[in-house]
């Protein structure tokens, strides 16, 4: 017998199942999946929008607004002059491709690596509950862009906030159907509090994330 | 090798008397933090009733759960490993850390692993282990184990930090709390970006996904999971949980439980290895599922603590805890959940102490998030201690003797009348005893002495008219 079925067989011992698979417990785990309920949550009526931005300053990002993702270059420079930062940074391809010139900021369209200030991403959807963003990895969409760089500037499109995570799966699914390698659920910047307690922020990811929620 | 270190007593002794462990314990305030974090869920009871019944629910069909997360992982290309023993998932480490040929590992956090004593066993392989979690490292580079499951180093202050950071960075000595993080950033950024194989513990395995869902706040846990090339996961058999749903609900309450906070700063589900056109993302992912005495539980009177999220709620919470820190209990899992979970995963007999090192005071069963009864599951192991004949002569004796007396009522009123006039005796004028013999009740706190006269006494006296 190998490790897997010594640790299964205990297992349906100890819970006095004979067979493997009896047809209604299989029936119990198929309908859970299927139906996968949303479990008890806190009342959640809120406007999303403002919640978002809320609780993105809650959990210590920075917020911006702009009214649509043509003015996204513009909000970005603006940013890195106000808080001294290189005016160059990575991107993902679909951020890099909006009309830089004039902004005075150059963006390449590559992933970033460990030496890069400043990393710029979409998302695939942000939480209005806790102020968090979302992201896929995949081709177009590094992960590694919203962690490597000490700035992580995440660009928001307004209809892609949703209440909790639980809407976030369900429009997954809709949308895609699977998940892909890595989902990344990030909530402001990184932080620790290993000594003595204190708070200090940017351990080992971005000092600072800054979201700018684009309204249309 | 995995057996706990014996003498509890005389560890909770020393650290009481160490005043640097004392003012290091009162740095943190993790109690404090997770009543604010709390208080904007109104209908908090109702949602660690839900999120217990989550865990019931997995834990009921245990099997079933893991082959379907097992049959989704495959799937997607993650490789699922089975481990019944601690020495079984050493091996397996050792075995794909050997066949990629991996020099250098870096890890975020995983409990597991310290069961195991991976570190150790990767190090007489040859191979190089980094802890990377802020924490883990200072207890790495200090030679020491964790003392809490969430803060490992609580039981460090920045001195003890910046004594090793001098050491093993052979930087100039900082103090400030912030350059000595700044510090490990700088030198764990290093390793993080020259590491070969990644390995994370598993806060939870979803089996409707077969997706590693893993939770951090440096972000360690990101870096591990998505910059070497293998990336291996450990986690406990009882990590299994449904659907997303479900784990989006326990969400709710594990990071609340821990620091405070509404959710960590990281939540990363890990489905697979890289895909095809991925830039990053490893080329091998393995989950290593453990049994290592957790399956002991299951059927049992004890099976509710495999509900377990690891928040350390519970040991934020403990009054004994809280004054002896973590090293005291002798193994890897301390406080209230450590008192039940050692002597069932690791033998009764191995841990004698652990069950009756806590006042049953109930603040771990107040707060814990999955509404694990632990005072109730400390007095069952109490109970068994005794079935087994486990407890010292001398206890067993004298509750021989007590039992023996306490059914004749003649000679039991009798016995505790001569105790009750000579300890008003021995209080002497201001009623208070100050040293018992034989016993180490007296050496903290003094006893008030008996009034003189037994309760049937002065109920007798006061049913005359």
């Amino acid at each position: 017998m190998s490790a897997r079925d010594n640790i299964l067989a205990r297992i349906r011992s100890a819970r006095g199942a004979a067979a493997a698979s009896a047809q209604s417990d299989l029936a119990a785990i198929d309908g859970r999946i299927n139906q996968h309920p949303v479990g008890t949550r806190p009342a959640m009526h809120w406007d999303q929008v403002p919640r978002f931005r809320e609780q993105c300053v809650r959990m210590s990002s920075t917020v911006d607004e702009v009214a649509s993702m043509r003015d996204v270059p513009a909000a970005v420079a603006r940013f890195l002059t106000e808080q001294g930062l290189p005016m160059r940074a990575v991107a993902w391809p679909k951020i890099a491709h909006l009309d830089w010139t004039g902004t005075g900021v150059t963006v390449e369209d590559r992933p970033a690596r460990g030496d890069d200030l400043v990393g710029i991403t979409g998302v695939h959807l942000a939480l209005a509950e806790t102020g968090t963003v979302m992201l896929l990895s995949g081709v177009d969409t590094p992960a590694a862009t919203s962690l490597l760089p000490e700035t992580h500037i995440a660009v928001v499109p307004a209809g892609r906030i949703v209440l909790a995570m639980e809407e976030a799966w369900a429009r997954t699914r809709e949308e895609l159907g699977e998940l892909p390698r890595a989902v990344n659920f990030v909530s402001g910047p990184s932080r620790t509090a290993d000594i003595e307690g204190q708070l200090q922020i940017g351990a080992h990811g971005p000092f600072r994330v800054h979201v700018i929620v684009a309204l249309s | 090798m995995n057996a706990p270190v014996p003498g509890f007593k005389a560890r909770a002794h020393d650290k009481l008397n160490d005043a640097k462990i004392q003012r290091a314990m009162k740095n943190f305030n993790l109690a404090a933090a997770r009543t604010r974090g709390v208080a904007d869920l109104e209908n908090l009871e109702d949602i660690r009733t839900a999120a217990a019944s989550i865990r019931d629910h997995s834990l009921a069909r245990l099997d079933l759960w893991l082959e379907r997360f097992e049959q989704e992982a495959t799937r997607r290309g993650t490789q699922v490993h089975w481990a019944e023993t601690h020495d079984d998932i050493n091996r397996i480490v050792i075995e794909i850390a050997r066949r990629t040929a991996v020099k250098k590992i870096i890890k975020s956090k995983s409990m597991v692993s310290e069961e195991s004593h991976l570190n150790a066993a990767l190090e007489a392989e040859g191979f190089q282990v980094v802890e990377t979690d802020l924490g883990e490292y200072i207890v790495q580079l200090a030679g020491e184990t964790p003392s809490h499951i969430i803060a490992p180093a609580i039981h460090k202050n920045r001195d003890d930090v910046a004594d090793l950071f001098v050491k093993h960075h052979g930087t100039p000595r900082k103090t400030d709390i912030g350059e000595l993080t700044m510090e490990a950033r700088k030198f764990l950024r290093e390793h993080f970006l020259s590491g070969e194989m990644g390995i994370s513990g598993g806060n939870f395995l979803i089996a409707e996904t077969g997706s590693l869902f893993l939770v951090t706040n440096e972000g360690n846990g990101r870096m591990t999971t998505t910059l070497p090339r293998i990336h291996v996961a450990i986690t406990g058999v009882e990590k299994v949980v449904p659907t997303l749903e479900d784990v989006s609900c326990i969400m709710r309450l594990l990071a609340r439980s821990a620091t405070g906070q509404s959710i960590s700063n990281y939540v990363t589900l890990n489905t697979g290895p890289k895909r095809p056109g991925d830039t990053d993302g490893p080329e091998e992912m393995h989950v290593i599922i453990v049994d290592a005495g957790r399956t002991k539980l299951l059927g049992t009177d004890m099976q509710e603590a495999l509900r377990c999220i690891r928040c350390g709620a519970c040991m934020n919470h403990c009054p004994v805890y809280q004054n002896i820190g973590g090293h005291a209990y002798g193994w890897v899992y301390p406080g209230p959940i450590g008192s039940v979970l050692t002597p069932n995963y690791i033998g009764l007999e191995n841990a004698l102490d652990l069950p009756n090192a806590a006042t049953l005071c109930n603040q771990c069963g107040v707060v814990c998030p999955v509404k694990i009864p632990l005072p109730e599951l400390m007095r069952k192991l109490r109970e068994k201690q005794v079935d087994r004949g486990l407890r010292p002569w001398q206890e067993r004796l004298g509750l021989t003797l007590w039992a023996w007396a306490a059914q004749r009522p003649v000679i039991y009123g009798w016995l505790t009348g001569i105790t009750a006039r000579a300890g008003r005796f021995f209080g002497g004028a201001d009623r208070t005893i100050r040293r018992l013999p034989g016993n180490g009740w007296t050496e903290g706190r003094d006893m008030p002495a008996p009034a003189g006269k037994t309760f049937r006494e002065l109920y007798a006296k006061r049913k005359q008219p």
